[in-house]
């Protein structure tokens, strides 16, 4: 005898259905208050006020520039991961995870430690070379490129591993080093996981709040970004509040749009 | 010494290769044998993909120690590994850039192999859109362009279909004669390695257990599995003289009645089509007669090979369709067979 696998199986048990329900809801409705209390008719002359714009210039530039570092050096870390079995690789992979989970306040602190004018490498950069990086848009970059750099260092870690080496083998036996074979074999056959943690990495930079305030401040213009402005208008200007985190909403959406054959289409 | 010389050693647990190779400037030589035999480890031994002991000279100039990309040595993989982000133009000039030509010469030259493959209107193509046979011959031209002195070929036409082998293995033959350097070649097909090969080399468990010319190892083999591939009957035994003449002596089976004059150990190997059988026991008793259980009919072309189980002695036998039907053959019936002394070839072991 042979079981039907699909038609019907039953009824779904309520049990199952309705947390389902409030979870979706849960996760819907606070998207749906933002658009409903949104001031759709004011909407064109707040998005071009000088705050509302500087604060938008802001994040764009210094998420483009973190994610830039982060596929800098991002890219060269997740190939040493993946490619060089030097001792204490797990140690290393486990490590390059930890701003994942780590709360942002924390890594903006510990930046503040190394970093500061009176932290390790800070101090050094001071005297040196006259460079202070805290409460800089500089430093802004540096606090998201550290949140930012394990998406994509994961995301590329695993595009590596997935690519079939036996090309990078055919390449050797053509005379290719290990560097023209990075260059012209690694590094096209992995450039759609490149892409993917490059977008992922940008909307997690463009969206970073806690590190960068505690690193960088928030001085408008310098060091204020979208969720930074976000948060002080709040305050005093709720409408302006809503405009700005319609625009970063607007954002994540084309970031899943731009990743939905990637990640949210399930096989 | 020109062509190649080498001998790859591998030790990995459970598995162990020592294999001597050579091959003359021009000569194919095929590295035959059946899956797990180390055929693949000592071709990627050959290109440096894998560490090996032993050593390998290429036209006299000592290659052991340099990584696989200065080597020099073309290969053609079995599914081909063009890059799939490049056209089959610049799959073919990549050798050339990475040796430093510029890249509108190397693309010139390019052109040139693949007009030679028949390839000049697929030049811009991308590796997906071309079929089987197209691949392989890219891949072909990809290898030959940086003027290999060894060239190495790992199961080239095992990744294609019955239809496209048969011209891609007569055009691969004529451009391996077009090569000047030394060429070997994995294979776990005869026909593939009768076809394009000078030598054959033959490889159980990391070891050879033959080699010769096509032709001497199809007519003699050595091994079990040899025999198997070239579709003959094979035993071996040690010649005693009785009073009705020679015979062979088979460990574990009855001794088998022939004619030579060669004494010691031999071989002894027969052709299936020389098996008769019959159902009842036939007059006139010829030797070499003996009882024994079919043990599978399967048809092969216009004949059923039919194999025949007998105490230490399993023997495979041709017969005709018609014969199936005449003599009831099916697996279990017990027929009579025999063989003639004077169709078993006997050669020194």
């Amino acid at each position: 005898m042979t079981r039907r696998r699909d038609g019907n199986r039953g009824r779904a048990p309520l049990v199952l259905v309705l947390p389902a329900l409030v979870g979706l809801a849960f996760l819907v409705l606070p998207l749906v208050g933002l658009l409903a209390r949104a001031p759709w008719t004011t909407l064109g002359t707040r998005l071009a006020e000088p705050q509302v714009r500087e604060a938008l210039r802001l994040s764009l530039v210094t998420a483009t520039l973190a994610t830039a570092l982060c596929v800098l050096f991002g890219v060269p870390l997740a190939w040493l991961l993946a490619r060089v079995p030097f001792p204490g690789v797990r140690l290393a992979r486990a490590l390059v995870t930890v701003p994942l989970v780590l709360p942002p306040v924390v890594g903006g602190v510990a930046l503040l430690l190394v970093l500061g004018r009176r932290g390790l490498v800070g101090r050094w950069l001071d005297d040196a070379f006259g460079v202070t990086l805290p409460f800089t848009t500089a430093g802004v970059v540096l606090a998201e490129t550290f949140v930012a750099m394990p998406f994509l260092v994961i995301s590329v870690e695993g595009a590596l591993r997935a690519a079939d080496r036996r090309y990078e083998e055919a390449a050797a036996t053509l005379g290719a080093g290990r560097w023209t074979v990075f260059r012209r074999v690694t590094l096209p056959l992995v450039a759609p996981g490149i892409a993917a943690g490059a977008v992922l990495c940008w909307a997690r930079a463009l969206g970073e709040f806690g590190a960068t305030i505690t690193f960088a401040g928030n001085f408008p213009g310098r060091t204020q970004t979208m969720p930074l402005a976000v948060y002080l208008a709040l305050e005093n200007d709720p409408q302006a509040a809503i405009v700005l985190s319609l625009v970063l909403l607007a954002v994540s959406v084309a970031v899943l749009a731009a990743l939905r054959r990637r990640w949210v289409s399930a096989p | 010494m020109s062509g190649l010389d080498a001998r790859i050693v591998v030790h990995r647990p459970g598995f162990a290769l020592d294999l001597a190779l050579t091959a003359a400037p021009g000569e194919v030589v095929a590295l035959l044998g059946p899956n797990g035999a180390g055929k693949s480890t000592a071709l990627r031994a050959l290109a440096g993909l894998v560490p090996s002991g032993g050593h390998l000279c290429v036209d006299g100039a000592d290659l052991s120690a340099l990584p696989a990309d200065r080597r020099g040595i073309g290969m053609v993989f079995q599914d081909y590994l063009l890059f799939p982000h490049l056209s089959a133009l610049d799959n073919v000039a990549f050798g050339l850039r990475c040796r430093g030509a510029r890249k509108a010469a190397a693309r010139r030259e390019a052109t040139g192999w693949l007009d030679r493959m028949g390839l000049a209107a697929h030049a811009a193509s991308r590796p997906r859109a071309l079929s089987g046979g197209q691949a392989q011959r890219v891949a072909l031209a990809r290898a030959l362009a940086v003027r290999p002195g060894l060239l190495l070929l790992d199961e080239p036409l095992s990744a294609l279909d019955a239809h496209t082998r048969l011209e891609v293995r007569a055009a691969l033959r004529r451009h391996l004669d077009g090569f000047a350097g030394a060429a070997v070649l994995v294979t776990h097909d005869p026909l593939d390695a009768m076809v394009l090969a000078d030598r054959l080399v033959v490889l159980e468990a990391g070891r050879v257990v033959q080699e010769g010319a096509p032709a001497e190892v199809a007519r003699r083999p050595r091994t079990g599995y040899v025999a198997r591939l070239v579709g003959l009957n094979l035993f071996r035994g040690r010649v005693e003289v009785r009073e009705h003449g020679p015979v062979a002596v088979v460990q574990d089976g009855p001794s088998i009645d022939i004619a030579t004059s060669l004494r010691g150990e031999v071989f002894l190997s027969f052709s299936p089509a020389s098996v008769a059988l019959y159902r009842t026991r036939p007059d006139g008793s010829p030797r070499n007669l003996w009882r024994a259980t079919v043990g599978g009919v399967e048809p092969q072309g216009d004949r059923v090979r039919v194999r025949l189980d007998a105490p230490g002695r399993t023997v495979a036998a041709d017969v005709t369709p018609a014969a199936v039907a005449d003599l009831g053959l099916v697996t279990g019936s017990e027929v009579w067979t025999s063989v003639k002394a004077t169709e078993i070839q006997v050669y020194p072991a």
